[in-house]
């Protein structure tokens, strides 16, 4: 029923017949799931509010295991292994795996130290080396020129903007193979977002991304391939200029030219 | 008269009585202020922090031996109390949440907060004291660590839990263990209002005397030995303002003065560093 095209490439993930229901839900919020996601590439995922984009994010990364009683059923397979699997190590699979949340989460701490977190969690003491991979972090994320003089102020005194580049930058500090990131510019101003989607489509190059978004012209201006998901199904993946010119499915089409949502 | 012309008549009485009765409660404590200082200041002098008790007469008298007293009960107390309290909270807000067994701690902690302190001090009475055959130290120690731990807990357990629980996930998703995310993130986010429930608890127990009536009772002596009985600002404050001789009284509002000025300034100092908190 759902249209998924293959892709010639490479792919980081393949996810394969997933559910998921969350603790207490009376049926799967996510149903039988199946779809590659391209390797260093940008996959976007769009739908109506509550269409489950989320929770499929935050599946790829195991964030459901912090609440108790939600189950995964099926497969997402990355490096070889069925990662939603109860044995998998889920330190491991989060430092390969990071993610960017929808508001800001600077921790209470200084800009360097938020930066040196995820190097300091796997053990990196080397101060040259530490000080050397900050810097390369924040100017990947393109905020090193305005932070570079205050790195050891409180990083919770810089804009909503610059707290999600420090965010982005904290995150490629751990150099992951794959980046979530869920609406990443729902909470900032226009230049801001100018200034994330830039970062998304500089760091594709090395990194896998699948960047959730509510903005269409956001997801065909940053994205290679675009899922549309409806009531917990995916209902299409294509590539992005075919998805937004002609997609292949009705309900997609639907969308698209808003006449839902 | 009309309804209008009633109702802002009622609204004037209602306005009278409320700020008539505010006025009362203020009244009160400025007075109870006014008294200790005027009787403190007056009754405060160097012999007091050189001097150990002494039979009604004698110039060399003090509070030295009930100032160190309270000191080392209040202070050991803390180091007791603060710890369990805060793992205890810790335990509430991040591992058992909303769990049956943590609500059930939550309860009995309310409770033994209102709880109150005399029975506190009897129970340790009945569990220390008596099998020791004496006061001491240590029994004054357990009564106050055990007054304290339920505010540190509840409090604990509320600043940790309004750390936003997005700054959680963001510590696990960089791979994170849970421990380590307890430490460095959230104990950080909650730093200023854990504290703030710290001093409180320290505040609330430095002017508990009941409890230690029962247990470190008193001594006219300086000690350190928390094995013996031992003075206290409270207990000794009773005992001098209860007396006959008007030294003795004169040194019981020494007492009251000093131990007001501490509880009063570690409630400001409380107050401070959350209003601190606030205006970033
Ligand atoms: N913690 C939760 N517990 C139970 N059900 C949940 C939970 N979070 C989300 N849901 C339900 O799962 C479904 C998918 O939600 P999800 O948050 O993934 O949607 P979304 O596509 O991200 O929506 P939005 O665009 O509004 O962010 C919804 O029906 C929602 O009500
Ligand atoms: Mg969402």
């Amino acid at each position: 029923m759902a249209t998924v095209i293959d892709i010639p490439s490479e792919k980081a993930i393949e996810v394969n017949n997933f559910s998921f229901t969350y603790a207490g839900a009376s049926s799967p919020n996510l149903k039988n799931i199946s779809m590659p996601i391209a390797k260093n590439a940008v996959t976007a995922l769009i739908g109506p509010s509550g269409c489950g984009k989320t929770t499929l994010l935050r599946s790829f990364n195991r964030m459901h295991d912090l609440y108790p009683g939600n189950r995964y059923d099926g497969k997402i397979v990355f490096e070889g292994r069925n990662i939603v699997e109860s044995k998998e190590d889920l330190i491991n699979l989060r430092i390969k795996i990071g993610m960017i949340f929808q508001k800001p989460t600077a921790f209470p701490m200084s800009i360097f130290d938020n930066i040196a977190y995820g190097m300091r969690l796997q053990g990196l003491k080397n101060k040259t080396e530490l000080a050397d991979r900050v810097e390369k972090a924040l100017r990947d994320a393109a905020i090193w020129d305005e932070v570079k003089e205050r790195l050891r102020h409180d990083a919770n005194g810089l804009s909503g903007g610059q707290q999600q580049r420090l965010c982005i930058a904290r995150a490629i500090a751990v150099e992951p193979d794959v980046l979530l990131f869920d609406e990443p510019t729902s909470a900032l101003d226009p230049i801001s977002t100018r200034g994330i989607e830039k970062l998304v489509m500089e760091l594709r190059d090395r990194v896998t991304i699948i960047i959730v978004t509510h903005n269409m012209q956001q997801a065909a201006r940053v994205s290679d391939y675009t899922g549309f998901m409806y009531l917990g199904e995916l209902i299409e993946l294509n590539k992005t200029d075919e998805m937004f010119v002609t997609p292949a499915e009705k309900l997609t089409q639907e969308y698209i030219s808003g006449k839902f949502g | 008269m009309t309804a209008i012309e009633k109702r802002l008549l009622v609204n004037k009485i209602v306005l009278g009585l409320s700020s008539l009765s505010a006025l009362i409660g203020i009244g009160f404590l400025f007075w109870i202020l006014y008294v200790l200082v005027a009787n403190g200041i007056d009754a405060i002098n160097w012999n007091i922090f050189v001097f150990e008790g002494a039979p009604p007469g004698y110039e060399e008298s003090g509070l030295r031996q009930a100032l160190i007293g309270q000191l080392l009960l209040v202070g050991v107390a803390t180091v007791v109390g603060v710890p369990l309290g805060i793992l205890a909270g810790t335990y509430l807000s991040e591992y058992g949440q909303k769990s049956k067994l943590a609500e059930i701690i939550r309860d009995i902690s309310d409770i033994m907060m209102s709880a109150p302190s005399i029975v506190i001090g009897s129970f340790v009475y009945a569990i220390i004291v008596l099998p020791m055959g004496h006061f001491s130290g240590w029994a004054g120690v357990v009564a106050l660590a055990i007054i304290m731990i339920p505010i540190i807990l509840r409090t604990t357990d509320d600043m940790l839990q309004l750390v936003p629980s997005t700054l959680r996930e963001a510590a696990f998703a960089l791979g994170a263990p849970k421990y380590k995310v307890i430490m460095q993130v959230v104990y950080r986010g909650a730093k200023a209002g854990v504290l703030t429930g710290v001093l409180l608890g320290i505040a609330r127990v430095s002017g508990e005397t009941a409890p230690l009536l029962f247990t470190s009772f008193n001594d006219n002596f300086l000690n350190y030995d928390l094995n013996e009985p031992m003075a206290s600002l409270t207990v000794t404050m009773f005992n001098y303002a209860t007396s006959p001789y008007e030294e003795w009284q004169k040194m019981g509002w020494a007492a009251a003065f000093i131990l007001s000025m501490f509880i009063l300034s570690l409630n400001i100092l409380g107050r401070l560093i959350l209003l601190k908190k606030k205006g970033r």
